[in-house]
């Protein structure tokens, strides 16, 4: 399709090649203010979780009694210390590592189980089809918060079983989205021919289709990942997720809480870094939604 | 009307025989199922264990469990919670005004703020005001809600004193004024989520109304432009809000859920969580399917009702 609007240009020949659809993205991805801003926003968190501890003079679970509740950024505590003279930076350092690392985790096996539940269903349709997606229609009507904790609540704690349940819950989204996209695609020439040619299934669903849906995958991807921090904050926040002594965002609220009043610092960190790096992700998520889509190439 | 009320009907019953399914696997199928909580009482002996289990009937096949449970929860016997003996259902259906309360008044914000400034969003397309609508909603929907919660209680209640940090109402006193004076700083943060998707939505629903052909006959008619935003194109880009009223509930109950934990609200979410903890099965159970009903129930309604204000809809 972008030839025939190419063609003038390159009859003309003033014009210098098209970029490449990849260039053209990243060059309308660059103009997003916004979408910049989220994409250094989420290079200096992941920066600082990597190595901002290893700068830090105080460990994470360092208790030092007589410095308990220092407000920032006294003692050398640029964040100030919690409850038991535990300095405050560094642990939100820590639990950056384990939140973030859930995020990507849980986006990574959610759209996985998306992708592969959505080229299904549209690829085989029919009986099939329908079955699958009023599948996904049932768990949607569950609110994703009440699922995730009835299923938190009987496991035991960890990253990897935090990081299964919150997959198995933001899952549907992207299988929304690639079933459409594959039943759009289902019946172009190129997915007659590969048939014809004797392709398995497999390969048809597989090298064929989901390829040409990958800029809505990694959109909703992005956008699973802003959801998956924001659900290890809820569940951690609400006792069942990630246990003391180790650190996660929602966990640090959740201890937070009760010194409201006198040492407000311990819950106003975590959350303004919960917020940056959820709404980085969803600013980056956007911009990915404007740049790859494939008719801005037509403009 | 008649055909498409009828699929519609049949379409929500499929799906609510789903969601019984996933709410009976998801606590059956975990470690230990309903047993575990017996088992975790000291000198519990494994001979105490397994009458206990044939007792609640879970030596038999999972099949037959889940055939027993639901027959019993469509002629309203939800059993009883493990914590008090009540009836199920008694006990949820008294959590649920407080939770109504949250939510309704929560919507009403939102309906009211987040559709103001989408369609001025919309007629002002690309002004300062716009960008910054579009930002605030962003950045509104990336905060925890529990996070917005200690943030109003710490602001409102601990330092300006003007709200009180949590519950329904103060004890000896409740009259309408004390409620009202109780629901003001949850509502406004259960709002912010929505007043964020309404914004977005009302947005982009405006815009997609003011590009099409009526919209400019009626310009080209010469009437103002207020008369166009206003009586053409706002009218018509209301119809998608109504299901988006039936979209949000999800998000609604979720955000109600921790809403009321963080302001010790006494209504359905809090009872969840303390169920949780107590891992009362038979109330987990019986809200999960509640807050799934009505979901169901939410968007049926949506479809119906846009059905009935759009004849497109109906001819589909």
């Amino acid at each position: 399709m972008s030839s025939t609007v190419a063609l003038p240009s390159r009859m003309e020949g003033s014009q210098p090649k098209r970029a490449s659809r990849g260039g053209r993205a990243w060059a309308r991805f660059r103009r997003r203010g916004l979408a910049m801003f989220g994409l250094f926003a989420i290079a200096f968190l992941a920066l600082a979780v990597l190595i901002g501890p290893a700068l830090i003079p105080f460990d994470q679970l360092h208790i030092d009694i007589r410095n308990r509740f220092q407000p920032p950024p006294l003692a050398g505590h640029l964040f100030g210390t919690d409850q038991l003279g535990r300095d405050l930076l560094v642990r939100l350092l820590m639990a950056g590592r384990i939140s973030l690392t859930i995020g990507f985790m849980a986006m990574a096996v959610s759209t996985i189980i998306g992708a592969l539940v959505g080229v299904t269903a549209g690829y085989f349709g029919g009986l099939v089809g329908s079955v699958l997606m009023r599948i996904v229609d049932a768990v949607l009507c569950f609110p994703s918060i009440f699922l995730l904790l009835a299923l938190a609540a009987f496991i035991r704690p960890n990253i990897i079983t935090i990081t299964l349940i919150i997959a198995a819950t933001s899952w549907m989204e992207v299988a929304r989205v690639v079933q459409s996209q594959i039943r759009a695609l289902r019946h172009r020439d190129f997915i007659l021919a590969a048939e014809m040619m004797g392709a398995s299934n497999a390969h048809v669903m597989l090298r064929e289709l989901l390829p040409n849906a990958a800029g809505p995958i990694i959109v909703a991807a992005t956008l699973t990942i802003a959801r998956a921090i924001l659900m290890e904050a809820y569940v951690s926040f609400l006792g069942y997720g990630i246990q003391a002594p180790a650190a996660s965002w929602g966990n640090m609220l959740n201890n937070a809480q009760q010194y409201l009043g006198s040492a407000p610092w311990l819950a106003i960190f975590p959350g303004l870094t919960i917020t940056l790096a959820v709404v980085s992700f969803n600013f980056v998520g956007d911009g990915l939604r404007d740049a790859l889509d494939a008719r801005m190439d037509l403009v | 009307m008649a055909h498409y009320l009828l699929s519609r009907l049949a379409q929500s019953l499929v799906l609510l025989a789903l969601v019984s399914v996933i709410a009976f696997a998801v606590l059956h199928l975990a470690p230990g199922g309903p047993l575990s909580q017996f088992a975790l009482v000291p000198g519990m002996t494994q001979e105490q264990l397994a009458h206990i289990s044939h007792e609640m009937g879970l030596d038999r096949s999972l099949p037959v469990q889940y055939w027993e449970w639901v027959s019993r929860l469509l002629v309203g016997d939800w059993g009883h919670s493990y914590r008090d003996n009540q009836p199920v259902l008694a006990i949820i259906v008294g959590r649920l005004p407080a939770t109504f309360e949250l939510m309704l008044t929560a919507i009403a914000i939102a309906i009211l703020l987040g559709i103001s400034i989408g369609v001025l969003g919309a007629v002002r397309r690309g002004s300062v005001f716009d960008s910054l609508a579009t930002v605030g909603a962003m950045v509104a929907l990336s905060i925890p809600t529990f996070w917005f919660g200690l943030v109003v209680i710490y602001l409102f209640s601990l330092k300006l004193g003007w709200l009180p940090a949590g519950s329904r109402s103060t004890v000896g006193d409740e009259s309408f004024g004390d409620y009202l004076h109780h629901l003001i700083a949850p509502a406004i943060v259960l709002a912010l989520v929505e007043v964020a998707i309404w914004s977005r939505y009302m947005r982009g629903a405006m815009l997609d109304v003011i590009s099409q052909d009526f919209v400019r006959t009626a310009r080209a008619k010469g009437l103002t432009e207020r008369a166009v935003m206003l009586r053409h194109a706002f009218r018509n880009a209301l119809l998608p809000m109504i299901e988006l009223g039936g979209l949000e509930l999800p998000t609604l109950l979720g955000g109600a859920l921790v809403t009321e934990t963080v302001f010790t609200w006494p209504g359905m979410g809090r009872l969840f969580l303390d169920s949780l903890g107590y891992r009362d099965y038979p109330v987990v159970m019986g809200i999960l399917m509640v807050s799934a009903v009505l979901v169901l129930l939410g968007s049926l309604m949506a479809d119906l009702l846009s059905a009935a204000a759009d004849p497109r809809i109906r001819l589909h």
